[in-house]
């Protein structure tokens, strides 16, 4: 192998080791993303409505959070808030949606 | 002059309209627990017109002829026997200090069921048959039940057991906080929560007779008058409370805790329009 052909392979290496680690979830990107999942339930839970399932997705955040799988934990935290966002929708839009359920 | 009389007089004809539609407009967005509880008892005698009003309180029971008949060979040896003997025995053990539940109610805690819950005026709130049975337990000395099964439902298995028969009878004072825990309590049946996106009225009012995965789901009509229940998917008694929070969760809504504000004003609410049926509890339900 030419001198040439190792440093085309060297700088690729270095290449694709770089972009990986850009991609990967580090434990700051894993706090930021739970502590918005759970300030958006702390509101739904203001409003008298949470979700199980926002609970479940932020217990299961935390858990692959604790044993450093951050992609993992950034997805579910983000999967939470959304769930939280939604019970938030929901409780705001009932404030007045549930009269066209009323029997009169 | 013929034109400004003619615009005058169109002004004052719309006036007196607006005038005219002010009180009705006033009168549809007012809180009225009499007309809710008649519209309410005629969409289901509507829906159901076969059933008898009294028919209501037995549940998934009166939904189908072959459900019926399966709750009458229920009744030949009732599940919920053991709660009732049990809850006999509690309500007449004297506490620590002597006192008995019956010291807390009127006439003594017996054929008292229909009336509650009620609006207590001292407090400006709704009180439960469970929460005034807890109450009395903390101002004799004991440490309260849990609010949702075994001890809770043996007492107030008694309770309804005493009651049977008797129509409910819930009254909504003339007291402006009173309306408003039943009307928050309307508010709350109504209203779409959990992932699911059911509320109350959901499975009660839009689909009662039908199923849901194997349950046939009960008529919110009379719904509370066969409280405390027997349900063989708890394999066990259950109260009020146990009932509402476990619909909370089987939607995926975080339950509140028993006797918070909410459940309080829905049990409210959903007794007041079941007046005039009859006390069945306890029950048993699939």
């Amino acid at each position: 192998m030419s001198a040439a052909t190792r440093a085309i392979f060297a700088a690729s290496a270095l290449l694709i080791a770089t972009a990986t680690a850009a991609l990967a979830a580090s434990d700051a990107d894993y706090k930021a993303a739970y502590a918005a999942a759970e300030a958006a339930n702390k509101e739904a839970g203001l409003l008298r409505n949470q979700w199980t399932t926002t609970a479940s997705t932020l217990s299961a955040a935390k858990k692959a959070g604790e044993a450093g799988d951050f992609d993992t934990a950034v997805a579910q935290a983000k999967e939470a808030e959304a769930l939280a966002k939604a019970s938030i929708f929901q409780a705001t839009s009932e404030k007045e949606r549930w009269k066209d359920m009323e029997v009169r | 002059m013929t034109r400004r009389f003619a615009i005058r007089a169109a002004i004052a004809t719309l006036a007196l309209g607006v005038l005219a539609l002010a009180p009705a407009a006033h009168a549809a967005g007012a809180v009225n627990p009499a007309a809710d509880k008649a519209a309410f008892q005629k969409f289901f005698t509507s829906k159901f017109p076969k059933l008898k009003p009294e028919d209501f309180v037995n549940g998934p029971y009166s939904m189908n002829e072959d459900l019926h008949k399966q709750w009458e060979e229920k009744e030949q040896f009732p599940p919920y026997e053991f709660s009732l003997e049990a809850g006999k025995e509690m309500f007449s053990t004297p506490f620590k200090n002597g006192k008995t539940y019956a010291d807390c109610f009127p006439n003594q805690g017996i054929g008292i069921r229909q009336n509650y819950p009620y609006f207590d005026e001292k407090e400006g709130k709704v009180v439960t048959l469970e929460l005034a049975l807890n109450r009395c337990r903390e101002a004799n000395g004991e440490a309260p039940f849990s609010y949702v099964k075994d001890d809770m439902a043996a007492l107030t298995a008694y309770i309804a057991f005493t009651s049977r028969g008797k129509p409910m009878d819930i009254k909504i004072p003339d007291d402006p906080r009173a309306l408003e825990a039943y009307q928050k309590g309307k508010e709350y049946f109504y209203t779409r929560r959990g992932q699911l996106n059911f509320s109350c009225a959901t499975c009660h009012i839009q689909s009662p007779g039908e199923r849901i995965r194997a349950e046939v789901l009960a008529p919110a009509l009379g719904i509370l008058n066969a409280m405390p229940i027997y349900r063989s998917e708890w394999s066990g008694m259950g109260t009020t409370s146990r009932r509402f929070t476990t619909c909370n969760s089987q939607i995926r809504g975080v339950p509140l805790n028993p006797q918070d504000d909410e459940y309080r004003n829905l049990e409210y609410y959903l007794s007041y329009v079941s007046n005039g049926l009859p006390i069945s509890g306890p029950g048993a339900r699939p």
